[in-house]
């Protein structure tokens, strides 16, 4: 094998079809300079499998659609260079999530339950604000920092990593609890902490958490995942507290 | 086959089809919502620099108005705009950012006192006013004369729709995800919804509904290196295009961004530009103003983007592996900067060219990046030719942006238009008279149509390959239908893409699946794509001037004498024709506010409309009364071009801003 060619090992499996059994399954090609994970792959189906199932959209990192396991770790495979990776690759769909077929996995639609669950919109009491009218004012610092948590691109990363989602299925996970927070922060919500206590103050919301925290690890926007739920565990304790 | 029966059909879960979505719903009719992927995935997430707006909260955007904004598009669209829906556009556009950050839209604000920015190379010392503190802000973009872009840092794409989308979740609007629209049911006058392909299972089912809305954004994807997701690949244009009933208008319209990064095309925003970033070329020379001396960096995006192509000529591209592309300098913004409010662009260039942007430039080269051309509508989003059929947002042309959009008026339009539109959608579903009864034989034949059409695509043993039909398409695109374009290329382009198009009836399929085969969904899109392909080629081909992105080398003079018009494409019912019918549609200089003129840019060479010079006089004159007699700039507006009767009554209210208080009523 000459210094070019990598192995991409790819575990399929199509539960569409009653014949189809989970096995690696693995696919050389040439490696080229710039080389992503989603370059790699579509050449892959282009050219060798035209039945491989992935999902990509942005290709770019903003879209959170193509969250894989490589090499056994969460990444968004169109942010991943060949290059930085070692010789063996070995691809795996996202635990957790619904599987659609191969690599491809149904984020979408955990995610919009999460949010109906959660309710993650903004609470306000003026249902129709006057559109007309000068818009409400907000310090740049709170809309600064409720965007750095509304980066999010519920890719699904930090539910693959959590030791918790192993076990409970009802989990919210990092994803849910950073949209708590980030409401939270938001001077335009009007729920208070009562209010989030009663969407996430049990253990299928913060305190399932473990503080293991690969999530903050592996968040691909590098979201302060770590200090938010931290903060959030403290303050829903305290409420807990008042309640009893 | 299952039917699923609805009010609003809306193709396409992106800005502008989630919006309008929200309107129909909250006017009580039911809705039901189809996307390929899900809506928090769409592309409207990869807008960066902002939307424009004529908030006029910053101190350079003091002086602001709808009339600034307006003048700024139409120029931008070298007048192939509908005049009267650039009016409605900027009246709405304030709303809708209130609206979203009503809504939670983290728009980034205004601090008062003293910044330092950077303008023309130069760090100029700004003060924004008191009163303006807290205020949502804006930034500079190309080729408008105010700071109007508002933005949420360079996230602005997808804070707008997180806020939508959940928006949409809170209303309970049923989306299906993972599902494609293979073809509207119409019965030549009256479209009645769409046969749909469920994406992972294989299943055709019929969706069944009083109004129908196209969504589903652009098509970059007919060429090689574009901004574009994959997943715009013009489906809901093709959709249109294969009634042979409804057209679409000034496909030739297409965009190419000054900045994807080289050689992939990911986009890199404006916004660099707008803080203050400059081009520069093998020499590490500011090239653009040797071109451009007044605008320099922010002229318009399609000057921009032929700037840059012809320096590449001249010789003074930079020399790489993967061929010649130019740099994007924004070291001289600083790190904290580039650290708060371009922290995509860091991203993306630490991750896919391993740089830091605060230390090294950028190396770019202009990528297709937007469709102007559309689903042919008008004001209401309502296609003239096949009753109960909408489009908004970039897979419409009702007209916006002419021949060039503004940056900032991408992401503006989706959510203004789904305001407008979902309005007049709903009116549309309150008519009585628009209640027909569902022709479920109708539906069920068009979904036989297209289910035989699959099977037999699964069953042919063609030698083609669809992927590779595709590569061949994207090359002929990018090579003979770009940012240069001449006769004999042209001609070379469509004799081409005729023939991928007659070998792509001959494809084969390896995989039989009928479920999720990624290989069958490229083989029935290429077909479509190749057709869209085609509109866009001829098109320019049949266009004997240049205007805005549409260039060519022959005829390089814009001609509003034989060319102030819209191209209207139809495709043949005949499943043998390689070309479409194309048609024009005149626009009327005598109704124009703003007569066709010089748009700032290069020599002022163009062939004039006869009719422009009796409608600029008529112009003055009407000025010149309304200033002897004292009248506000909203009665002149009213008296060259009235509009306001066509919005919707709810978005009709004129804008509030620091300068310009509301009166109490």
């Amino acid at each position: 094998m000459s210094h070019r060619q990598i192995t991409l090992q790819i575990l399929r499996y199509n539960p569409q079809d009653a014949a189809s059994k989970p096995c690696l399954q693995s696919y050389t090609l040439e490696k080229a300079d710039g080389m992503t994970l989603f370059i790699a792959l579509n050449e892959i189906r282009e050219q060798q499998d035209p039945t491989l199932q992935f999902d990509f959209v942005c290709r770019a990192g903003i879209c959170g659609s193509c969250a894989m396991m490589v090499n056994g770790r969460p990444r968004l495979a169109c942010r991943t260079l060949i290059s930085d990776l070692p010789k063996k690759i070995i691809l795996a769909p996202l635990p957790f999530f619904e599987l659609i077929g191969d690599l491809s996995v149904n984020t979408g639609k955990w995610m919009r339950g999460m949010s109906k669950h959660l309710q993650t919109w903004l609470h306000s009491q003026e249902e129709s604000p006057d559109l007309n009218r000068i818009e409400e004012r907000m310090e740049p610092e709170e809309a600064e920092a409720v965007y750095e948590m509304d980066r999010c691109i519920e890719c699904g990363c930090c539910v693959a990593a959590c030791g918790t989602a192993q076990m409970r299925q009802d989990f919210v996970g990092a994803v849910g609890l950073g949209k708590i927070a980030r409401f939270r922060l938001d001077p335009r919500d009007t729920r208070a902490d009562g209010d989030f206590y009663e969407l996430i103050g049990d253990d299928s919301g913060v305190f399932g958490c473990m503080s293991l925290l690969a999530c903050h690890d592996v968040c691909p926007k590098s979201l302060p995942l770590k200090s938010q739920i931290a903060f959030l565990r403290r303050k829903m304790a305290q409420t807990s507290i008042r309640q009893e | 086959m299952k039917t699923i029966m609805t009010d609003v059909l809306v193709i396409g879960g992106g800005l502008a089809g989630l919006r309008a979505a929200i309107g129909a719903k909250r006017r009580g009719h039911r809705v039901l919502i189809l996307s390929l992927v899900p809506p928090k995935r769409s592309h409207s997430a990869a807008a960066q620099g902002g939307m424009q707006a004529s908030l006029a909260n910053v101190i350079r955007g003091q002086g602001d108005s709808e009339d600034v904004h307006f003048e700024d598009t139409v120029r931008g669209s070298d007048w192939g705009a509908d005049q009267i829906v650039a009016r409605m556009f900027v009246n709405t556009a304030p709303k809708a950012v209130r609206e979203l950050a009503a809504w939670g839209t983290p728009w980034s604000r205004v601090r008062r006192g003293e910044h330092n920015v950077v303008i023309n190379g130069e760090k100029v010392t700004l003060t924004e006013r008191d009163e303006a503190h807290g205020l949502i802000a804006q930034r500079d973009f190309g080729g408008t004369k105010k700071w109007r872009t508002c933005h949420v840092s360079d996230g602005t794409g997808h804070a707008m729709l997180f806020t939508v989308s959940d928006q949409v979740i809170k209303h309970d609007i049923e989306v299906l995800e993972r599902t494609e629209a293979l073809a509207l049911i119409h019965d030549g006058e009256r479209c009645y919804g769409a046969v749909v392909r469920d994406l992972v299972s294989g299943e055709i089912f019929t969706c069944m509904a009083k109004a129908t809305i196209i969504a589903t954004g652009g098509a970059g994807r007919l060429y090689r290196v574009t901004t574009n997701a994959v997943i715009c690949e013009g489906m809901g244009h093709a959709l249109a295009l294969e009634t042979g009933i409804a057209p679409l208008g000034n496909m030739e319209a297409v965009q190419f961004h000054p900045t994807g990064i080289f050689p992939a095309g990911i986009l890199v925003t404006e916004g660099c530009r707008g803080d203050g970033g400059l081009l520069r070329d093998v020499d590490g020379h500011r090239f653009m103003p040797d071109y451009e001396p007044e605008k320099k960096e922010l002229a318009s995006r399609d000057v921009v983007s032929r700037r840059m192509e012809g320096h590449i000529r001249s010789g003074r591209g930079v020399p790489s592996r993967f061929g010649e592309h130019l740099w994007l300098d924004i070291t001289l913004l600083g790190k904290h900067h580039i650290e708060y409010n371009l922290r995509e662009v860091k991203e993306i260039c630490e991750t896919f060219l391993g740089i830091d942007p605060a230390r090294h430039w950028i190396p770019v080269r202009p990528a297709q990046h937007y469709t102007m051309g559309g689903v042919r509508t008008d004001y209401t989003g309502e296609s003239p030719w096949l009753k109960g059929l909408f489009a908004a947002g970039e897979a419409a042309c009702w007209d916006l942006h002419g021949f060039n959009r503004l940056g900032g008026n991408s992401v503006a339009e989706t959510v203004v238009a789904g305001m407008i539109v979902g309005e007049f959608i709903a009116d549309f579903c309150d008519d009585p008279a628009n209640t027909v009864a569902q022709p479920l034989t109708l539906a069920a034949e068009f979904a036989r149509r297209e289910k035989s059409s699959l099977e037999e695509l699964l069953r042919h043993p063609g030698k083609e390959n669809a992927f590779q039909l595709c590569a061949e398409m994207q090359e002929i695109m990018t090579r003979c239908v770009g940012i240069f374009r001449n006769a004999d290329g042209l001609q070379e382009g469509v004799f081409h893409l005729q023939r991928l198009l007659q070998k792509s009836r001959d494809i084969g399929i390896t995989g039989k699946s009928g479920g999720s085969n990624p290989e069958l969904v490229a083989a029935y899109r290429v077909r479509r794509m190749l057709k869209l392909a085609i509109t866009i080629a001829q098109g320019a081909y049949q266009r004997t001037e240049s205007r805005g992105a549409h260039f060519r080398e022959d005829f390089p003079q814009r001609n509003d004498r034989s060319w102030l018009k819209r191209t209207l494409a139809f495709w043949p019912v005949d499943p043998e024709a390689t070309l479409p019918r194309l048609d024009y549609e005149a626009l009327d200089v005598k109704s124009m506010e703003l007569p066709p003129g010089w748009r700032g840019y290069g020599a002022k060479d163009y062939i004039n409309h006869p009719d422009t010079e009796e409608r600029q006089f008529e112009i003055e004159q009407i000025k010149n009364r309304f200033q002897m007699d004292g009248k506000d700039r909203f009665a002149l507006q009213e008296a060259l071009m009235p509009y306001t009767g066509r919005l919707p009554e709810i978005l009709r209210g004129k804008n509030e801003r620091l300068d310009e208080p509301l009166e109490n009523t």
